[in-house]
């Protein structure tokens, strides 16, 4: 139990299963960004902002930001386990990065709020 | 270590099979990409936030900096993306043999250079 808890990785199943999921959300963002850039003629501000003003793309451009950052966690807790081999300094680099996962994610808020 | 073993130091007859390189850039490109999106986010809050910030986003994406960035990540989430839907299909219980799974990493790869190449000439 305090092993469980003191990790920071939580539970492989759960861990394999966010990945993906949070895959999927990802991979169908890009597709739908590259479509855009591929269809759109003449990418002006106006149409930039304007993709961005609706609520539905609010939302999935928030839920690709959280994707990321979920599927990030995972994805840098695989990465660092098996490169960075002191527990202290590598529990110093996840936690610096995953503070980073979250701004990205919380600055995403604040400019998708305001757009 | 007591045993004596035989130990191969001739690098040259040491080689990655292609699963393991599909592996290593799946892990270098998501890094990669971690960290990219710094520039990611910033340009793209700037870029929506006013038309002075689209214009000078635009004017960033038109030098060098910005292209080879731009370049660099979009070929980065391409590999990743490739190498995600492999990995997706090797969940499925597929590719999972020595060398279906060699195959497909070398697939893989070959796509990753071709699209990479597009990419890279609709964005210069």
């Amino acid at each position: 139990m305090v092993t469980n808890q003191a990790s920071i990785k939580r539970n492989g199943v759960q861990d394999y299963v966010s990945l993906r999921a949070t895959a999927v959300i990802i991979a169908v963002y890009t597709f739908f960004m590259a479509g855009f850039f591929i269809t759109t003629e003449e990418i002006t501000f106006d149409v930039w902002q304007g993709l961005f003003s609706g609520i539905a793309m609010k939302v999935f451009t928030l839920a690709a930001l959280v994707s990321i950052m979920i599927h990030v966690r995972i994805g840098l807790w695989q990465v660092l386990t098996d490169y960075v081999k002191p527990t202290g300094l590598r529990a110093t680099i996840q936690y610096v990065l995953n503070i980073i996962a979250f701004v990205y994610v919380a600055a995403g808020l604040f400019v998708l709020w305001g757009v | 270590m007591k045993k004596q073993r035989p130990v191969n130091l001739d690098l040259n007859t040491i080689k990655f099979p292609p699963s393991a390189i599909s592996s290593i850039l799946h892990r270098v490109t998501g890094v990669a990409m971690f960290f990219a999106l710094l520039f990611v986010i910033w340009a793209w809050a700037v870029s929506v936030s006013s038309p002075e910030g689209f214009a000078n986003v635009q004017a960033l994406m038109d030098g060098l900096i910005g292209k080879i960035i731009a370049i660099g990540t979009a070929s980065a989430l391409t590999y990743h993306i490739l190498g995600g839907i492999r990995h997706g299909i090797m969940d499925m219980g597929h590719w999972e043999e020595l060398e279906s799974g060699n195959l497909s990493a070398q697939v893989v790869i070959g796509l990753w250079v071709v699209l990479t190449v597009v990419i890279g000439v609709a964005l210069w």
